[in-house]
């Protein structure tokens, strides 16, 4: 698009400008208002940190971040480990079969409520306790499909040929997998393990109908809602910058490992 | 031998989709043909019952009321995506990847916090309100939070970086000779753009929308939090059926109903994107 006239750039920036703001405004107030003194949450009245240290003392918020580390860090190992090899599977597949695809890519697109009373109707039918254990069951599903698209962008670049000289040198097809195989797409299971652990840690509506009664298995997630439900509180927001944080991080490092994931 | 190691490998996370999504989604489908016990629970009667209720004026309103709060939640977004996805598609190549980032990154946030961020900026005494007051206004605070608008905000607001995504994916890949030799042609940079540029790009747009429209219908976060429960839409009333009204039944009909919107608009979807594959001449007179 060259040739384009200075009034044409001009509305370009414009529109930029203000989706930009559009976008950032509302985070960036929130993050803000977690460094206010003053105990009314959208009023500035003061620099502070105070909201943070009472999170700390918060037994309820340790306890439900607590549990969201353990159903991440589990639905992560399960999902990123079956992920990559149904990725593979997929890959060294001769035929392609619409079926497959669609099965895969299913979580992606089921509505979230749809997927929840669906596990909620089947693990009351089996007499299943819920808890952590069931949401992490629940988190692999949709993880599944991020982990396995992810590995299977950096599996189409991949050339095989190098897979069967080292079958050909003897080596045995696990041997073949460790030296040859995963060093290649080891930045895309990172990524990808790093996506399903942020998508876990942020996974509410699933979680909520699969965590079964009792406090004992609030997510994080959960743990907001039922905060946000209340009413706003400047240690809401403080919990929030902590969460986003988080989840900014994991991504950036997951972008980085993972070049040319969005957009292209 | 390729066949049999590659079913091998796909084993054990095909097993876990059969087991915990076709299994279940397929309870759900089979759910919605019982009964509904007299004490909530399922009494396993066949029965249509469940499907006809969804027809049920007061159900069909509701879906008709989500359809529309999602139809405008997606409109708005397409508008704003894509100008957004043309203004980054326009800028430096090198830029580009940057600027998509950022216009993605919200979206991989936490999406209850998102929308508390809204509660925050809408609320009697929030930003919106200290903003008019600095102007001089001095009446009542506006209600802002709990209405409609409130409500398609929030989804806008949560669903326009993918907007951004799908829609730029097809700007960037577009051939810039093409609009150019519109332009060189006589056409006026409105013609350029209706008959080159949208048809061309209409699979973003489609993918775009469909997804906000799909995600927003059943939704149930936004309506409860940003409508205060005073908006149903097909989300909230499966959460009810589900977890208040103790009818699985009809919840599951819901559910059903819900897939199939998804469904048919998948179909549409694919027909757009079917179709602006086939205008391999997109200059052509139209009929």
């Amino acid at each position: 698009m060259a040739d384009r006239s200075r009034a044409a750039r001009q509305a370009g920036t414009t529109v930029l400008v203000l989706v930009f703001a559009f976008l950032y405004v509302p985070i960036a107030v929130l993050v803000a208002l977690s460094f206010n003194e003053g105990g009314l949450p959208t009023v500035w009245s003061g620099f502070s940190v105070k909201w943070y240290v009472s999170l700390a003392s918060n037994r309820d918020i340790l306890s439900a971040a607590l549990n969201t580390l353990i159903v991440a860090v589990a639905s992560t190992v399960i999902s990123t480990l079956l992920g990559t090899l149904l990725a593979i599977g997929v890959e060294i597949r001769r035929r392609r079969g619409g079926a497959l695809e669609a099965l895969v890519f299913a979580p992606m697109i089921i509505p979230d409520i749809v997927l929840a009373v669906a596990l909620l109707s089947f693990f009351s039918m089996l007499d299943l306790t819920m808890g952590l254990h069931t949401i992490v069951l629940a988190h692999v599903v949709f993880n599944l499909a991020f982990v396995c698209a992810v590995v299977r962008a950096r599996l189409k670049s991949f050339d095989w040929s190098i897979t069967e000289a080292s079958a050909d040198l003897g080596a045995s097809a696990f041997t073949t997998f460790r030296r040859v195989t995963l060093p290649v797409i080891l930045p895309a299971v990172v990524a990808g393990a790093l996506l399903a652990l942020t998508l876990s840690v942020d996974e509410f509506i699933i979680a909520f109908f699969t965590a079964g009664a009792g406090r004992s298995s609030t997510t994080l997630p959960m743990q907001i809602y039922s905060m946000i439900r209340f009413g706003i509180t400047p240690e809401i927001n403080a919990l929030a910058t902590i969460v986003m944080a988080v989840s900014v991080i994991a991504l950036a490092i997951s972008q980085r490992l993972n070049r040319g994931m969005v957009g292209r | 031998m390729n066949t049999s190691r590659s079913t091998f490998l796909m084993a054990p996370a095909l097993a876990w989709l059969i087991g915990l999504m076709v299994v279940p989604c397929g309870l759900v489908l089979a759910l919605a043909f019982f009964q509904r016990g007299t004490y909530g629970g399922v009494d396993y009667t066949f029965t249509l019952e469940n499907f006809a209720r969804v027809f049920d004026p007061l159900y069909a309103g509701i879906f008709l009321n989500s359809a529309r709060i999602a139809g405008i939640a997606a409109l708005i977004a397409v508008v704003i995506g894509y100008s957004a996805a043309y203004a980054i598609a326009s800028c430096r190549r090198s830029l580009q990847p940057v600027l998509l980032f950022f216009a993605v990154l919200p979206f991989w946030s936490n999406y209850l916090i998102r929308t508390y961020a809204w509660i925050v900026l809408l609320n009697r005494e929030g930003l919106v309100t200290q903003f008019m007051r600095w102007f001089g206004y001095t009446g009542e605070p506006p209600s802002m939070l709990y209405t409609e608008g409130a409500v398609i905000a929030g989804l806008v607001y949560n669903y326009l970086p993918f907007v951004i995504l799908t829609c730029y994916a097809p700007l960037s890949r577009m051939n810039p000779e093409l609009a150019e030799a519109s332009r060189d042609l006589g056409g006026s940079a409105f013609t350029t753009f209706r008959r080159i540029i949208l048809p061309l790009t209409l699979p973003g747009i489609a993918a775009g929308a469909v997804f906000v429209f799909v995600l927003s219908i059943g939704n149930f976060v936004t309506p409860a939090l940003l409508g205060g429960g005073r908006f149903q839409m097909i989300g909230n009333l499966v959460y009810d059926q589900f977890l208040t009204a103790n009818d699985w039944p009809f919840g599951a009909a819901l559910s059903m109903a819900l897939i199939a919107i998804m469904m048919l608009l998948l179909l549409v979807q694919a027909y757009a994107s079917d179709r602006a594959s086939t205008r391999t001449a997109p200059v052509r007179e139209d009929g």
